[in-house]
């Protein structure tokens, strides 16, 4: 009963803010309704008992959130960041990719038969997890993460060869923003 | 020692617990700028009433196009986060919620201050605020790696991500002894996220109060306090993951927390007039560089102890 009403309030939130992301005016606005978004999501994890990953999805989304804060200041030219705009650009594509994978995904999950669970959860679930993690997934683990890294610096690199935040060298003797020596 | 979970008539009662201990932090912190200023000692502990009632009969500044629903939530956004994190901390035997991923919780939580901070800069639509918000994110990007793998150590020491299992582990041998500089980690990342001392450049008169600067009344008194509530929690974080909790002689183990978050809370109120205030630009390599690498060392060196122990 209760997480029943806890399931469906989170699960409104998430569908909410999720919406809220394409219908505000501001960049601040979409980055932590997307943010709230994604702390329902992770809360409703805890309903599967999946304690550990739902907090740390939680921990991880609001980071990135927060980040991409950053990011969008950083590389937004003349800062239309800072002012009100649409959320939304090339609309018709969008509408397209967004409702045929709707369609699929749903009548995935509507046609498809559900497998009856085979097993039963490991009694520690975050051990489990971590045995996964650091065991028969370890070499997925640390492929991707170089290769995530990689893209990155890679984007960044291309897209701000010299900009604000440039240090101008790699060490504290270097020079500050203006050319001047700092000591 | 086992922690059993309080129940919830007495989250009131915690709450008020954390408040209190972060009045006496303010006070302390009024008495030294009293003695700092040539005034008596006595006249400044009164300081956070004083505060308080001149904040709450002040208005609330209003600026033009300000983002107000971001702006409160990022400015209540601070004392809610110190009360989540207490809401996890054993006190002695009690504990308001028992989470089996209690260290998770409150790097999660820390982790919210990112927004907060960002959002009370973001909200009032004002230069100064919003250098701040970035301030403190640049700063954010140097304490939060290193704060993560410092959790670490005591969790994997203990075995257990449940902070009374961290606490019961260190029985006989406190963590700070054998992790020394995990503890001092994560004594100045306590610091960096209630933006305080070294740390409080996102604030500071560099950028004219940055995040504050357009911050009165009650706003400014919920920032305030936050910081000072976000300082106790941290200070009773650290004494329950590295310096033994409720352990100790004589002493009940509640009163022993009690004690233990005192002394360290001190300490961190009194830095605040030792050290210079760091840029966070500058904060970066150093925090990158040495820090962090030393902090990943702590946790090999921990982890092959735990498995040369098992």
């Amino acid at each position: 009963m209760l997480s029943g009403i806890v399931f469906w309030v989170l699960a409104v939130v998430a569908v909410a803010a999720g919406v809220a992301v394409f219908r505000v005016d501001s960049m601040a606005r979409a980055t932590y309704a997307l943010a709230a978004s994604f702390i329902a999501v992770g809360l409703t994890l805890l309903l599967l008992d999946l304690q550990y990953l739902g907090i740390v999805t939680v921990l991880m989304m609001v980071m990135e959130m927060a980040v991409m804060g950053i990011y969008m200041i950083m590389f937004m030219g003349m800062n239309p960041a800072l002012m009100p705009m649409s959320m939304v650009h090339g609309k018709r594509a969008a509408l397209t990719v967004s409702i045929g994978t709707f369609a699929v995904l749903a009548a995935g999950a509507l046609l498809v038969p559900w497998p009856t669970r085979r097993g039963a959860p490991a009694p520690d679930l975050v051990r489990s997890l971590g045995e996964a993690v650091m065991g028969s997934k370890m070499l997925v683990m640390m492929t991707v993460s170089p290769v995530l890294f990689a893209t990155i610096v890679a984007a960044l690199v291309l897209a701000l060869p010299r900009g604000r935040y440039d240090r101008l060298g790699d060490d504290l003797r270097g020079n500050d923003l203006d050319g001047r020596a700092r000591r | 020692m086992t922690v059993v979970q309080v129940p919830p008539g007495w989250v009131p009662v915690a709450g008020l617990l954390l408040l209190g201990v972060a009045t006496a932090a303010a006070s302390l912190d009024g008495a030294l700028a009293a003695r700092s200023a040539g005034r008596t000692l006595g006249g400044g502990l009164l300081t956070p009433l004083a505060e308080t009632a001149r904040l709450l009969n002040q208005r609330r500044r209003a600026t033009l196009a300000a983002d107000t629903p971001l702006r409160r939530l990022g400015i209540a956004g601070l004392l809610t986060a110190a009360l989540l994190m207490a809401a996890v901390i054993p006190f002695g035997r009690w504990t308001v919620a028992d989470l089996a991923v209690g260290v998770v919780w409150f790097n999660a939580v820390d982790v919210l201050l990112w927004a907060a901070v960002w959002l009370a800069g973001w909200g009032p639509n004002s230069v100064h605020p919003l250098v701040g918000g970035y301030r403190f994110l640049a700063q954010a990007l140097c304490y939060e790696l290193p704060l993560m793998f410092a959790l670490t150590a005591p969790a994997v020491a203990a075995g257990s991500l449940r902070l009374g299992d961290v606490v019961a582990a260190q029985q006989g041998l406190w963590f700070v002894v054998w992790m020394p500089v995990a503890f001092a980690v994560c004594c100045a990342a306590v610091l960096a996220f209630s933006v305080w001392g070294p740390f409080a450049a996102p604030l500071g008169s560099g950028s004219a109060g940055g995040v504050l600067a357009e911050a009165a009344g009650v706003d400014r008194w919920l920032v305030q306090a936050g910081r000072y509530a976000l300082l106790t929690a941290g200070a009773a974080f650290t004494v329950t993951a590295f310096l033994g909790g409720g352990q100790g002689p004589l002493l009940p183990a509640w009163l022993w927390v009690l004690v233990k978050t005192a002394v360290l809370l001190a300490a961190f109120v009194v830095l605040r007039r030792r050290l210079p205030v760091v840029r966070p630009e500058r904060l970066a390599v150093p925090a990158w560089l040495v820090v962090l690498p030393l902090t990943l060392l702590q946790l090999l060196v921990v982890s092959v102890v735990v498995v040369v122990r098992a």
